[in-house]
């Protein structure tokens, strides 16, 4: 076993708290994610997904419970402590790509790192050799509505691996690609899993992608029902 | 995150939106822009008449017979009564030469010179050349210390004298008279005798000397016919107008390290104890200066005036960058999401939109004051002045165009900060 880097304990969420339509979303969920694995969350639409991921994310505080990322205990960390968290510690990549238009891909990778405070000249380097690292090299200056839904993926890929997180947080990262360019994304997660050893939670709808990676955590209805070791890998071992 | 990377982010998501941007500024523009119109007009305006009143000299000092107040005749009913509507003064009103020589003894060491003028009227002569046509002068009685006072430039013959001249027919013409009324060469008309009419009566005068016409500046354009001074002595002067007692008024050039201000005061007190048994004139001492001060006076009360006016089109102006910013921020709800997912802090978003919002003023602001000034300088142009942009209103005017965009820039840029990112994530 690694390091510890999630430790999610007894963590409830609810929403509308004191208002008669109040709803608990996560009813207690217990998980731990170790450096360097690669886990997938399966789980039908309402199932906390979502809900579970953004806690996970720190963008949403849990109601109930303890969650330590990275040593960090998040329930006792203010509004620009997380900011910080969400900044150094966690890289989204998300199914819309939600990269900024009026950008190029290269700008949009440096993002991250303008607000962590890197001087311009290192972070346009970096920018540029992460989005090399994604086979974007040849797009650098394109901006987004000028990439295809893949490319789109790959330069957010770079940028959430852009100050170099402690954890990669994927939602749904293949959920607007057709199934080559999926398997062109997937390639790239479990390249950044195996040669970079990074730490990477992807949440998906799709249970064949879900099972090419270490662990499947089954969310049904906020709890934890199924977990199993996955590592069918298709060409890739 | 650096200011200069919040700046070219603004320029960014200006330039995907020009024509918004262009519109949104239009307010601060049109403000910004009519504040340095009126105050490159206002300076041009205030800076040419004061270094034309400049030139004629500060060291002047003019004392005028004023009617006295009614403040100052409160006391004596009667006398208010009695004199009520009688605005021209009488004879024993006037300013007398033995006023002025006592006045003259007791300041001697302040007064340089002591100018005596006195209109006559116009004069016209039939010109040599065709005698349909006639040359004016200003016919003018004046004491000897005038043309030192005025620095008239005698180029032949020789100035008037009092003593000598008293109330003699002479003349003192200017070598532009001479030229165009009578045809001749200044050298050669010394001694001879011109015949001028005055009030459709004809006058002989002997030509005792020529100046020097100079242009005056403001009214070159116009010069076609100019009406030249025809120079006689003070005392014919008054003969002519039928009246011997005195003055209405006369021009003290004071001397050039007598302080001119302290000395006005001096002047107006002592006329004042002079006309202290007068129950209805006085002498009063004014000066080119004081008539500047209050110049200045009037047109910067006139500046505030717009000043205010404007400041309510920027105000405007700074709404309409309040609202296009509003927009801006609903639309880009997804946008700021994402950059707080990424990690940016409440207070970098904020101070993105408001880094947005001075772009929008600042930006806005230049091309104001590029405007102002050139349409000021037009207008100064055809006014007839020389244009002069004030560089501090300028300053000022970029400093109170960031200020309108921090003021308005904040209510929005603070809703974008508070956004939660989850929902702003959502946000479709």
């Amino acid at each position: 076993m690694g390091e510890r880097i999630i430790s999610l304990k007894g963590i409830k969420k609810s929403f509308f708290i004191g208002k008669p339509n109040e709803l608990e979303v996560l009813h207690g969920i217990d998980l731990e994610v170790n450096k360097g694995e690669f886990v997938a969350v399966v789980g039908e639409s309402g199932s906390g997904k979502s809900t579970l991921m953004n806690i996970i994310g720190v963008l949403d505080r849990q109601t109930d419970g303890k969650y330590i990322l990275d040593g960090i205990d998040i329930s006792k960390a203010n509004d620009k402590q997380l900011s910080e968290i969400r900044n150094k510690k966690v890289g989204f990549v998300f199914q819309t790509f939600n990269l900024i238009g009026r950008q190029t891909a290269v700008k949009n990778v440096e993002l991250p790192m303008l607000y962590k405070g890197v001087p311009k000249k290192e972070r346009t380097k970096k920018a540029e050799e992460l989005l090399e690292m994604v086979n974007m090299k040849d797009r650098m200056k394109h901006k987004p509505n000028e990439l295809s839904g893949g490319q789109k993926q790959r330069v957010s890929i770079a940028r959430a691996i852009a100050n170099d997180p402690a954890i990669i947080l994927a939602d749904e990262p293949t959920g607007a690609l057709d199934s080559q360019t999926s398997r062109t994304v997937m390639d790239i997660f479990h390249r950044l899993h195996k040669e970079h050893n990074k730490t990477i939670i992807l949440i998906t709808h799709n249970r064949d992608l879900a099972e090419e990676c270490d662990r499947v955590i089954t969310l049904k209805d906020g709890m934890i029902t199924d977990e199993f070791e996955g590592g069918r890998l298709n060409g890739f071992s | 995150m650096a200011f200069l990377d919040n700046i070219l982010l603004s320029l960014e998501s200006l330039k995907s939106n020009k024509l918004r941007a262009i519109l949104t500024m239009l307010g601060i523009i049109i403000g910004i822009g009519s504040v340095i119109t009126i105050n490159t007009v206002g300076v041009s305006l205030t800076s040419s008449v004061s270094s034309s009143m400049q030139s004629l000299g500060v060291t002047t000092i003019t004392v005028q017979l004023t009617q006295k107040s009614e403040d100052d005749e409160k006391t004596n009913q009667d006398v208010q009564i009695k004199k009520f509507g009688d605005d021209t003064p009488g004879k024993d009103d006037l300013i007398t030469d033995e006023m002025i020589s006592s006045f003259r003894n007791d300041f001697n060491d302040k007064v340089q010179y002591i100018e005596l003028s006195r209109s006559v009227g116009t004069g016209t002569i039939e010109n040599y050349d065709d005698s349909s046509s006639t040359t004016s002068v200003n016919v003018t009685g004046v004491n000897d210390e005038y043309f030192d006072a005025e620095e008239v430039n005698i180029i032949y013959g020789r100035a008037i004298k009092n003593k000598k001249d008293n109330d003699k027919d002479i003349c003192v013409v200017s070598n532009k008279f001479v030229e165009d009324a009578l045809g001749k060469n200044s050298k050669d008309v010394i001694g001879k005798t011109v015949t001028i009419t005055i009030n459709d009566m004809p006058k002989t005068f002997f030509i005792a000397g020529v100046y020097e016409y100079e242009q005056e500046t403001a009214s070159t354009a116009l010069n076609q016919e100019v009406t030249t001074s025809f120079y006689i002595p003070i005392k014919t002067a008054r003969i002519l107008n039928g009246d011997y007692a005195g003055y209405e008024s006369f021009k003290v050039v004071s001397t050039a390290e007598t302080d001119t201000s302290a000395f006005l005061n001096t002047i107006g007190d002592y006329f004042t104890n002079v006309y202290s048994r007068n129950d209805s004139w006085t002498a009063s001492a004014s000066s080119l200066e004081s008539m500047l001060s209050k110049f200045t006076e009037i047109m910067s009360t006139i500046s505030l005036a717009i000043a205010a006016i404007a400041a309510i089109s920027l105000v405007v102006g700074g709404i309409g960058v309040m609202n296009i910013m509003l927009v801006s921020i609903t639309e880009r709800t997804k946008e700021i999401g994402t950059r707080k997912a990424l990690g940016a802090t409440n207070a970098s978003i904020r101070w993105q939109f408001i880094t947005e919002s001075m772009v929008i003023c600042l930006i806005g602001g230049i091309i104001g004051v590029v405007f102002g000034v050139t349409l000021g300088m037009i207008i100064s142009n055809i006014i007839g002045f020389t244009a002069k942009p004030s560089i501090s209103s300028i300053i000022l005017a970029l400093l109170f165009s960031l200020f309108i965009g921090v003021v308005f820039g904040y209510a929005p840029a603070n809703k974008a900060a508070k956004l939660n990112p989850i929902d702003a994530l959502r946000y479709e």
